[in-house]
């Protein structure tokens, strides 16, 4: 049997995952230049988000009503903690030294973490995640699980939205200055702070998409999803170009078909038997990373940035 | 607000306390009182987890233990010697572990350890008692590198520590034990093997494939995963295209979960089959009780409520009104606190029925052999049970259910 279209689906779902995330690193970095390292826990707390509001809507709700409510939950409770984050963390450092911020970044990720591990009930282990009922749809020779379709749903709206509020809106023009050059933004009547604000929401609003996806392809949340997960969006915006919003779109895609496809067919190549398999995907998306760092320094879709990072 | 709650806990530490004591003087007493015209007293040392998450299996290894030096003096089992328990909790934690052996070993009247539950808890004691040549019976430890060195997965078996001994059945058999269920009961002969890369898990995928192939059964395909992530579409899909009808994983539940619940999902038609760390209800949980549905784990031990040799240990421990119930290692905490009363009878006659001395308790120890709770109680060159108890487990309902017991022999 040919797998070969099932893996690009495989490949092409878990890379919407990344670029879900990584449009909230890429969005951070175009306009701050800090390295956001808390928001692959972001992501986490919104797929806790989530959870806690389909445990507080009352049981046998259905899921076609309680979906839309634990999306709104989720970008809520996300949302928040990013905002919180920026306000009480990143501003206050805001013009220091360039490492202040990001050691923030690794402390708050790992406080965000374990305050979810010792706070949130039951979240010492992993927590099931309710499901869309139904089985699976059969295409030819794809099949494709209820819950995957909201991923391949959500994942094209979310992008669309967002390019279209960055480069069609009043804000996103703002939010293109700023990053272009904040100084003469602000002289130019943009509110700076107020733009890095919405950075910060919006990459989140859109991690917690992701989460939620996460939470219905994978059936279970825990505190350290994001950890790799994270890692992982992060890797993709840097090979899609970092600052760049349609970059971390496409680095995503093509570091989730890479891993998988390492997956499925490394081992079968001569030779190769041993460097094959899922456990030796990463090696093969960071061997894919340096290539294309290599050859196009800016990543695949980035500008030339001469002085910044 | 602040000196109420202050107050609360100290209440409670203090309940807390008192509770513990009463605990200590309860066992003393009836240790006491058991030893009819007894002139020596010898104790017997108990570490396991009697706190923390772990503490019902800890709680019923010391029941289990305290039934057996309670029966022992009640019949005066070894003349002139008044067996005593002392029990001190690890919580699970290797440092504690470490102290409390280092505790036994002080007081000269320890003769002999019953516990750990933990196998990392053994790894810290198992030093400190062997230095001073003290024995120790864990009814619970499992991995095999405790008794048969670190390289025991690759043939190179060597026995680290000659003073420890064990009567619960370890992780090398699993494997085997399970290919052949699957191939001779379940009747599935197309494998795809899958693990983690870890101790564990890598020993286990790599002996059961062994014996699969040995039976005849053919094994279509193999992958590791990187148990950290949950994504395994790719993996499951490969599983698919490869038509197998069973998956043997090696590894543990948290990954096990999701990997199941993908392959299945993905439309293959196979069982999943895993060790004694897929056999919880988390699996269940993470899996989804439909997609895991007719898994099968296998584990070590056996349920001692379906074997004949237990019913007067049963009968017992319910005619002295524990609180807490014997749990799964309660049966083999017994036979191994009666293999330590066995070996102090046999140092004890070796020395004119005066107490031994510890290096003759695990001497005697070796050659220890019995009818226990759990079948015939003796040990092996590497200290290990020669009694190789194993069940299968399988999904039904959501739940884990026991549907065969059989001891190993191959």
């Amino acid at each position: 049997m040919n797998e070969l279209p099932q893996q690009l689906v495989n490949g092409l779902l878990l890379g919407s995952m990344y670029g879900l995330v990584a449009v909230g690193y890429t969005m951070v970095y175009g306009i701050v230049q800090l390295i956001n390292f808390a928001h692959g826990e972001i992501f986490m707390t919104g797929g806790f988000g989530a959870l806690t509001v389909w445990l507080i809507l009352p049981g046998g709700t259905s899921m076609w009503v309680a979906l839309p409510v634990m999306i709104i939950g989720a970008v809520i409770v996300a949302t928040t903690i990013a905002v919180g984050a920026e306000r009480f963390a990143y501003r206050p450092l805001r013009g220091g030294p360039r490492l202040a911020p990001l050691i923030t970044a690794i402390g708050l990720s790992l406080a965000l973490q374990y305050a979810v591990w010792v706070w949130y009930p039951e979240a010492k282990s992993a927590r099931t995640f309710p499901q869309i009922p139904g089985g699976p749809i059969e295409l030819g020779p794809i099949t494709i699980q209820t819950g995957d379709v909201f991923l391949l749903i959500a994942a094209p709206i979310c992008m669309a939205v967002l390019a279209f509020f960055v480069m069609r809106t009043r804000v996103g023009r703002g939010m293109q200055a700023t990053a272009q050059d904040p100084d003469t933004a602000k002289l130019m009547g943009v509110n700076t702070d107020r733009i890095i604000v919405i950075a910060f929401a919006l990459g989140a609003a859109m991690a917690a998409v992701g989460a939620v996806a996460y939470g219905l392809k994978y059936g279970v949340v825990d505190y350290k999803m994001g950890f790799l997960l994270g890692l992982k969006a992060f890797t993709a915006a840097v090979l899609g170009g970092i600052g760049n919003i349609y970059g971390a779109m496409i680095g995503g895609v093509v570091l989730g078909i890479a891993e998988t496809m390492a997956t499925a067919y490394v081992s079968h190549i001569p030779g190769m038997e041993q460097l094959g398999g899922q456990s030796w995907a990463d090696v093969w998306a960071f061997v894919l990373l340096i290539v294309v760092l290599l050859a196009r320094p800016q990543g695949l879709l980035g500008e030339r940035v001469a002085d910044r990072a | 607000m602040r000196n109420r709650s202050m107050l609360i806990l100290t209440t409670a530490v203090t309940a807390g306390a008192l509770t513990l004591t009463a605990c200590g003087s309860r066992d003393d007493k009836g240790a006491e009182k058991g030893g009819d015209g007894g002139n020596v007293t010898v104790t017997i040392g108990l570490d396991a987890p009697l706190t923390g998450e772990l503490s019902a299996l800890g709680l019923g290894i010391k029941n289990s233990a305290d039934l057996a030096v309670k029966t022992a003096n009640e019949k005066s089992y070894v003349k002139g010697v008044t067996f005593k328990l002392e029990s001190l909790d690890d919580q699970a934690q290797p440092s504690a572990g470490q102290q409390n052996a280092t505790k036994f070993v002080a007081d000269k009247t320890v003769l002999g350890v019953v516990g750990p539950l933990n196998s990392s808890v053994a790894e810290s004691m198992q030093k400190v008692f062997d230095d001073a040549k003290l024995v120790q019976v864990s009814p619970a430890n499992t991995n095999p590198a405790l008794s048969q060195g670190i390289n025991w997965s690759s043939g190179e078996k060597k026995r680290t520590y000659a003073s420890y001994f064990r009567t619960a059945t370890t992780d090398a058999i699993q494997g085997p034990f399970a290919a052949q269920y699957v191939y001779n009961e379940a009747k599935k002969t197309k494998a795809f093997i899958i693990d983690d890369k870890k101790t564990y898990g890598a020993g286990l995928a790599g002996t059961f494939k062994g014996e699969f192939e040995k039976l005849g059964g053919k094994v279509l395909g193999t992958e590791h995963i990187n148990p950290d992530t949950k994504d395994f579409s790719a993996v499951a899909t490969k599983v698919k295209s490869s038509g197998a009808d069973v998956v043997y994983y090696g590894g543990e539940y948290p990954a096990a979960g999701p990997l199941a619940k993908q392959i299945k999902e993905a439309g293959a038609k196979v069982v999943v089959v895993g060790g004694d760390a897929i056999y919880s209800p988390e699996y269940v949980k993470l899996g989804g009780a439909a997609a895991t549905n007719g898994d099968i784990a296998t584990s070590v031990g056996a349920p001692i409520e379906s074997l004949d040799s237990a019913k007067e240990f049963l009968a017992n421990y319910k005619a002295k009104g524990y609180k807490e119930a014997y749990e799964a290692y309660g049966g083999y905490a017994y036979d191994s606190t009666w293999a330590i009363i066995e070996a102090v009878k046999k140092a004890t006659e070796g020395n004119g029925g005066k107490a031994p001395e510890r290096a003759k308790v695990v001497e005697a120890m070796q050659g220890v052999s019995f009818e226990g709770v759990t079948g015939k109680v003796s040990f092996d060159e590497f200290g290990d049970t020669t009694n190789k108890q194993l069940t299968v487990y399988k999904v039904e309902g959501g739940a884990f259910k026991p549907v065969k017991s059989d001891t190993f022999g191959g």
